[in-house]
């Protein structure tokens, strides 16, 4: 269920953030549809390889689009499990992710060009210090419902007998933070990095795939959009509603997506990017505001 | 002209901007005593070497060295004989004053002067007349460390962005810079001697309006200078204002172009959109003036080909009021935004004493709080009349480079107002341009956006041409942006480099 609903959300969901960029900037835009549009015009191409490039850079596009539809199939949907449910299936989800990211920047070394070099170095760095947040926020959640995989977390996050709907709706809110901020350092959004630029010096994630073309790229970029719906899945997750009508929690689920989508094109219209050097520094933050969650856990669980 | 009488023996000659003289009253010097006054003059921070340069007679190679006093608006020169491709060695003004350090490579690039203790004589360009026809774009003398901790990276010549092509070779450690190198010279057109080869003075001024696009005003109101100071001829009032009016523009569209693209860099799209808006008006008014966006054509030595006339007036006082709201609430917006602060604010950091030591001019040495503009120091047109104060910053970062941005585009609007105020009658001139004067030399200076535009130029005994040198600021101006990105990150090097934005083809000629 959740995995069609991801995959008709990365239909729009670039779109949708380009489309709030240009307006903010008095522009006109192109339409919603037209990300996929240039996926779908790279898809039609073939790739060019460079001599120095081994095997690892031909299959990486593929893997890295299949881990993230692994880790798509991991997420539930209001009363139904995700494809892939079991005990602590979390941990799973995370180190699937990583690993396409881990592929990704052997590629971008395989290259051995001196810029994708730095990206993948970059990205490396970045990822690290994003994976704290991710599991002491799904790991505090987990404590509070006193379940461990993703299906039973979120289907009792709201209705157990130690938190009131108050409390678990406002952690709700906080972990939807860190999920989202987690989304723009994922996908490399500004204010973490650029995606609209061209000067190689300071892409990140760009960077890592300047030598990948056609078919190759298309996938690549596709696999970012669906990236992005993924991590806007699991803030809707934190918000449908149990036992209703499965047409409401449909609904709750774009309303929430394209909220996301509505915020962060807002965010990159009004903000600039950092320097590479306070990145760290705001990537930390986001494990703070876990922290937060922990010990909001910690309190209403009685264990301090 | 003015002579040093003081001095028993003349030992430099004294002209003002755009003055012509016979080149024969130069003084000539020894080398070494052509070397100690010209090191003495830049002992004061007051004088800066504006252009210095050889021109080969018989056997010998003149070398000419113009050095402006910036507070007594005079131009000091003096000149000396060298020999050249042969054993003899000098020693190099560089090793004491790094100011000279482009000229003396490019003088040793073009005609093989060899000397003693230069840093390090690396190719300026790669011109096809060269003195050394083995030096090869492709065997460039890179400075390189052998080191396991850093590691270089190259960028260009062919850049992500629509741009010129130039190479940067950074040593990193880390994400951390420690030196960068900038090597130009891929579009070398050999612009100095196609000046001497074309007859017609129309092809003439159209070479000086694409000696670098950015600038067309600023080249071209040089060229035309030269050429009625050479042909002694006076511009009058109309051609003063409409030059001085176009300077201003120009200044307005490039600066604001440059603001556009400092906030795209730092990815802030509101300030890239709202900015590359308000620059559209401003050129587009130039096209309804002379037919051009980038004001090719409007110059021309002793004719203007377009009135400026009531309805252009009209039209340009209403594009600075709706440009002058939107630009002040736009930058407010800029200057308020702790992001963007945060990027612009201590990044690519000149300080004085390096400004001074290489020699910057334009915006560059005045983000650093060196005073370096032709428009007060070398009054010209109708900056004679305008009480020009030039803005200074002191902290030489990206955030002083576009205060002065600012600062200038609002200055710019200012002198235009008041310029409309009183516009010259139209003058159907037929007046036809006598030849140059023989044996003369005319050295030019103008305030273009960048900084100060150098043209000299020196005819023979038949009134003809016999050497055309420019410098664009660039020229100067290089070596500091090499300087600014030291040990800052290089993910911050864009964003330096555009708060400098030089011109690659007023480098390469």
């Amino acid at each position: 269920m959740n995995i069609v609903l991801i995959l008709i959300v990365s239909l729009f969901f670039t779109g949708l953030v380009n489309r709030t960029k240009s307006i903010f900037s008095g522009r006109k835009g192109p339409g919603i549809f037209q990300p996929l549009k240039d996926i779908f015009r790279l898809l039609k191409k073939g790739s060019v390889y460079s001599t120095t490039s081994s095997f690892i850079f031909r299959i990486v596009p593929s893997v890295y689009f299949s881990t993230v539809l692994i880790a798509a199939l991991f997420i539930p949907f209001g009363g139904d499990r995700g494809l892939i449910s079991f005990q602590f299936d979390f941990v799973l989800f995370a180190y699937i992710l990583a690993l396409g990211k881990f592929f990704n920047i052997i590629s971008a070394l395989d290259t051995g060009s001196s810029f994708e070099g730095m990206g993948a170095s970059r990205e490396a760095l970045y990822s690290m210090l994003a994976e704290p947040a991710f599991f002491i926020t799904i790991g505090s959640l987990g404590l509070l419902t006193g379940y461990s995989s993703f299906y039973q977390i979120f289907n009792s996050i709201h209705y157990s007998a130690s938190a009131s709907p108050v409390i678990s709706y406002s952690l709700g809110m906080l972990a939807s933070v860190v999920f989202m901020f987690l989304g723009l350092v994922e996908n490399s959004r500004i204010p973490i990095d650029d995606p609209k630029t061209h000067l190689e010096l300071t892409m990140i994630h760009e960077v890592m795939i300047l030598d990948n073309s056609g078919f190759d790229l298309g996938l690549i970029l596709y696999t970012g959009i669906l990236k992005f719906a993924l991590y806007g899945s699991l803030i809707a997750n934190m918000f449908f509603l149990n036992s209703t009508h499965i047409l409401i929690n449909i609904f709750i689920f774009f309303s929430l997506q394209a909220l996301f989508a509505l915020t962060v094109g807002t965010l990159e219209s009004f903000m600039a990017r950092f320097r590479m050097n306070q990145n760290p520094q705001f990537i930390l933050m986001l494990s703070s505001v876990s922290l937060l969650i922990f010990l909001g856990v910690m309190i209403i669980t009685g264990k301090i | 002209m003015e002579c040093s009488n003081n001095m028993t023996i003349r030992k430099y000659i004294t002209v003002l901007n755009n003055e012509t003289i016979d080149f024969r009253s130069i003084p000539v010097l020894e080398y070494d005593e052509f070397m100690e006054i010209n090191l003495l003059f830049l002992k004061n921070a007051n004088n800066h070497c504006v252009n210095y340069f050889g021109i080969q007679s018989d056997d010998k190679l003149i070398l000419i060295c113009c050095i402006a006093n910036d507070s007594r608006a005079r131009i000091k020169l003096t000149r000396t004989e060298v020999e050249f491709g042969q054993d003899k060695i000098y020693p190099s003004m560089t090793a004491k004053n790094l100011a000279f350090n482009m000229f003396e490579r490019e003088i040793c690039e073009n005609f093989g002067v060899k000397y003693l203790d230069h840093p390090w004589l690396k190719p300026v360009r790669y011109p096809f007349d060269r003195f050394t026809k083995t030096s090869l774009i492709s065997d460039y003398p890179f400075y390189h460390v052998d080191s396991e901790e850093l590691h270089e990276v190259g960028v260009g010549p062919i850049h992500a962005g629509i741009i010129e092509p130039g190479h940067f070779r950074f040593i990193c450690k880390g994400e951390q810079i420690i030196h960068l190198e900038i090597q130009l010279g891929y579009q070398h057109r050999g612009i100095e001697s196609l000046f001497l080869q074309k007859n017609k003075l129309l092809q003439k001024v159209t070479l000086a309006e694409s000696i670098a696009g950015d600038t067309t005003v600023g080249h071209a109101s040089a060229f035309a200078n030269i050429w009625e100071s050479l042909c002694g001829y006076e511009p009058d009032e109309e051609l003063q204002f409409v030059r001085t009016i176009a300077l201003e523009l120009e200044r307005i569209a490039i600066h604001t172009g440059d603001l556009s693209a400092i906030c795209g860099d730092i990815a802030y799209q509101l300030g890239n959109s709202v900015f590359g808006r308000l620059r559209t008006p401003i050129i587009n008014f130039m096209q309804s003036w002379c037919g051009n966006r980038l004001a090719k054509g409007l110059i021309r030595p002793a004719v203007n080909n377009y009135p400026f006339t009531s309805e252009l007036k009209a039209s340009l006082l209403k594009i600075l009021d709706d440009f002058e709201p939107d630009f002040n609430e736009m930058i407010k917006k800029l200057f308020h935004n702790p992001g963007c602060l945060l990027r612009l604010e201590k990044t690519g950091v000149v300080t004085y004493d390096q400004a001074l030591e290489i020699g910057a001019v334009g915006m560059a040495a005045k983000a650093s709080g060196l005073n370096r503009d032709i428009r007060t120091s070398h009054p010209f047109y109708q900056y004679k009349n305008i009480d020009h104060q030039p803005v200074i910053k002191h902290h030489g970062d990206v955030f002083s480079r576009t205060q002065i941005r600012r600062e200038e585009i609002l200055q710019s609007i200012k002198y235009i107002r008041s310029m409309l105020d009183n516009i010259p009658a139209h003058n159907q001139r037929n007046d036809i341009l006598p030849q140059p004067q023989r044996n003369s030399f005319t050295i030019s200076l103008v305030e273009g956006w960048r900084g100060e535009i150098c043209h000299c130029a020196i005819t023979n005994e038949n009134g003809e041409l016999i050497k055309y040198k420019i410098k664009d600021p660039s020229f100067h101006n290089w070596l500091a942006l090499a300087l600014s990105v030291r040990k800052n990150e290089i993910s911050d090097f864009p964003i330096c480099n555009k708060s400098f934005n030089l011109s690659y083809c007023g480098f390469d000629l």
